[in-house]
């Protein structure tokens, strides 16, 4: 905060509420909602509804298609974060250490950070689909691919639909890291260490360190949130259930299933999980990197 | 010798990375130029064909849906009504609130901050049936309100303000203190003129995360007037060269905000954060 700021008796509080206002009702109701229903057990046929305590999150653990969206939900942002954040340093990479055309790569990276994820699952579709798809095929004749009925080949769907766009994200990010670093440390650097690749993993990759706990963190909630619309566009879950991501199993339980019970508590986790991250990233990252 | 060999390595790598990026809309562009009987026979196609103008005009002016109620225009209309909005919204509301949190004493300041920012670890999809029995008490659903006011609920553009306000030098304020200028006149003819290119860079932000908006529309349409672009990609049937185009165009408008605007997006979001 300012060390010098204005004193007023009311005008501050008109700046606020229109924003505290939309959140009071269109954020705030909805949560308290939320809890409702997470602590609450409602009967078949919607007439009533009595506390339950925490019934509703004992259920959601002993739900085996609860933990299968659990187990997959972390396998799909670790892998997405991995492939992301590896493609999108590479590029970045390359795009610093070329003198001339460092501004055009960027334009032409930029775009696909502009599509919605469920536009590129439409896409994906087209690609995968046992009729059109020119990768269904190929990689049906080199393995025998059908997503339709094998988990891995539908985790390989989701997650090539899921990385495309953003391998852009991270490219912008970390070519903007790498610009950031000052041009002094580098040449000193040189001076010190003869190998490119040395000099990189030595130097460089610990100074892009902040970048990089800030792209975990992003890559993490657009697999989490984001890709809704990816896995709504794509496999619906296909073969089984198995590509339900937490987020989409809790809409799927909440919106057709009508168990709002159910939907609430499994909200509610995912709630405490980001909780979690967040305080990590305060906490521990903030804390432990090296700014320049 | 050796400096232009990895230079030629540096192209070479971005080269194929551009690639993996642009063939997929390409060959989903190319086979949106060919009639549907051509494409159900020989499959994607990466070269392009006659018809380009007669899908495309044919997309945006034929009433698609569930029912055949709703032009590919009017989606359209829609979508820039229900993003806009949001921009708008959002910038004015964190603007204002970004103010108050930064330049002003308050008492209980810090509960105003949590009550502000908490509402960051809870995106619009954790609270989606809630939201939208909310707004159907409020007899919301299908209405450009309802499809814009839930998504405005953000602090995000609060955050980017307030890190903002945080960065502008101190000695602005005392100087304006000095020669008396009140409040409003601090807010209106000096923090919103210094703030030109953040409040480009956030409006820019939140109407492509409007714009792209995917499961809100989905839950919040029952009829088909109020249909998005996003969501009716999914829904709106008609033969596979039609899909192809209509594809193509819904990546249009995004596409060339963040593309030509990226200077400013870059300077306000990416180097602020």
């Amino acid at each position: 905060m300012k060390k010098v700021q204005f004193t007023s008796k009311y005008s501050q509080y008109f700046f606020l509420a229109p924003q505290l206002l939309i959140l009071l009702i269109f954020l705030y109701w909805p949560i308290v909602q939320t809890f409702r229903d997470a602590f609450t057990m409602q009967d078949a046929f919607g007439f009533g509804s009595q506390f339950a305590g925490f019934d509703n999150f004992l259920f959601i653990f002993s739900d085996p298609s609860y933990l299968t969206a659990f187990k997959f939900t972390l396998i799909y942002s670790f892998v997405i974060t991995l492939i992301t954040g590896s493609m999108g340093l590479l590029l970045a990479v390359q795009a610093n250490g070329i003198m001339h055309g460092k501004n055009a790569y960027k334009t032409l990276l930029i775009w696909p950070y502009a599509i919605a994820p469920a536009v590129v699952g439409v896409m994906a579709n087209y690609f995968f689909s046992e009729r059109y798809g020119l990768l269904y095929s190929l990689f049906n004749n080199l393995w025998g691919f059908n997503w339709y009925e094998d988990v891995f080949d539908a985790y390989i769907y989701v997650i090539i639909a899921g990385s495309w766009k953003q391998i852009s994200a991270n490219f912008i990010f970390f070519l903007a890291g790498l610009q950031a670093i000052q041009k002094t440390v580098i040449e000193a650097s040189i001076i010190d260490c003869k190998s490119n690749m040395r000099r990189f993993w030595t130097i460089t990759f610990p100074l892009l360190m902040p970048t990089t706990f800030f792209l975990i963190i992003i890559n993490i909630t657009y697999a989490f949130f984001d890709t809704f619309g990816i896995i709504d566009t794509t496999t619906i879950g296909a073969p089984g259930s198995e590509t339900k991501t937490l987020v989409y199993k809790a809409y799927i339980d909440g919106f057709r299933g009508l168990d709002l019970g159910s939907a609430g508590a499994q909200s509610i986790m995912m709630m405490l999980i980001v909780l979690v991250i967040t305080i990590f990233q305060f906490r521990y990252i903030e804390g432990k990197i090296h700014y320049n | 010798m050796i400096r232009n060999f990895s230079t030629a390595i540096n192209h070479l790598i971005l080269a194929i990375g551009l690639l993996v990026m642009i063939i997929p809309v390409w060959i989903i562009f190319a086979s949106s130029t060919h009639t549907s009987l051509f494409i159900n026979t020989n499959g994607l196609q990466f070269f392009l064909g006659d018809n380009f103008l007669e899908n495309y005009s044919r997309v945006l002016y034929k009433k698609a849906g569930f029912f055949n109620e709703i032009t590919a225009l009017k989606m359209f209309l829609n979508s820039f009504i229900m993003a806009t909005g949001i921009a708008t919204l959002s910038v004015v509301t964190s603007l204002m609130a970004a103010y108050a949190l930064v330049y002003f004493q308050i008492k209980y300041a810090s509960f105003f901050f949590w009550l502000i920012f908490i509402t960051l670890l809870v995106p619009l999809e954790l609270r989606i049936m809630p939201s939208y029995l909310v707004m159907s008490k409020l007899g919301l659903v299908n209405s450009y309100i309802g499809l814009i006011l839930p998504i405005s609920a953000s602090a995000i553009a609060t955050f980017f303000f307030r890190q903002f306000y945080k960065s502008i030098p101190e000695e602005l304020l005392e100087a304006a203190k000095l020669d008396g200028t009140g409040s409003w006149k601090f807010f209106i003819d000096f923090l919103i003129p210094l703030s030109k290119t953040m409040i480009a860079a956030v409006f820019i932000f939140m109407f492509v995360f409007g714009y792209n908006q995917y499961l809100w529309p989905l839950i919040m349409t029952t009829t088909e007037q109020y249909w998005t672009v996003v969501m009716g990609l999914k829904t709106m049937y008609g033969s596979i060269s039609d899909r192809f185009a209509f594809v193509i165009m819904s990546m249009v408008p995004p596409i060339i905000i963040i593309v030509f605007l990226q200077r400013w997006f870059i300077q306000g979001i990416f180097q602020n954060k």
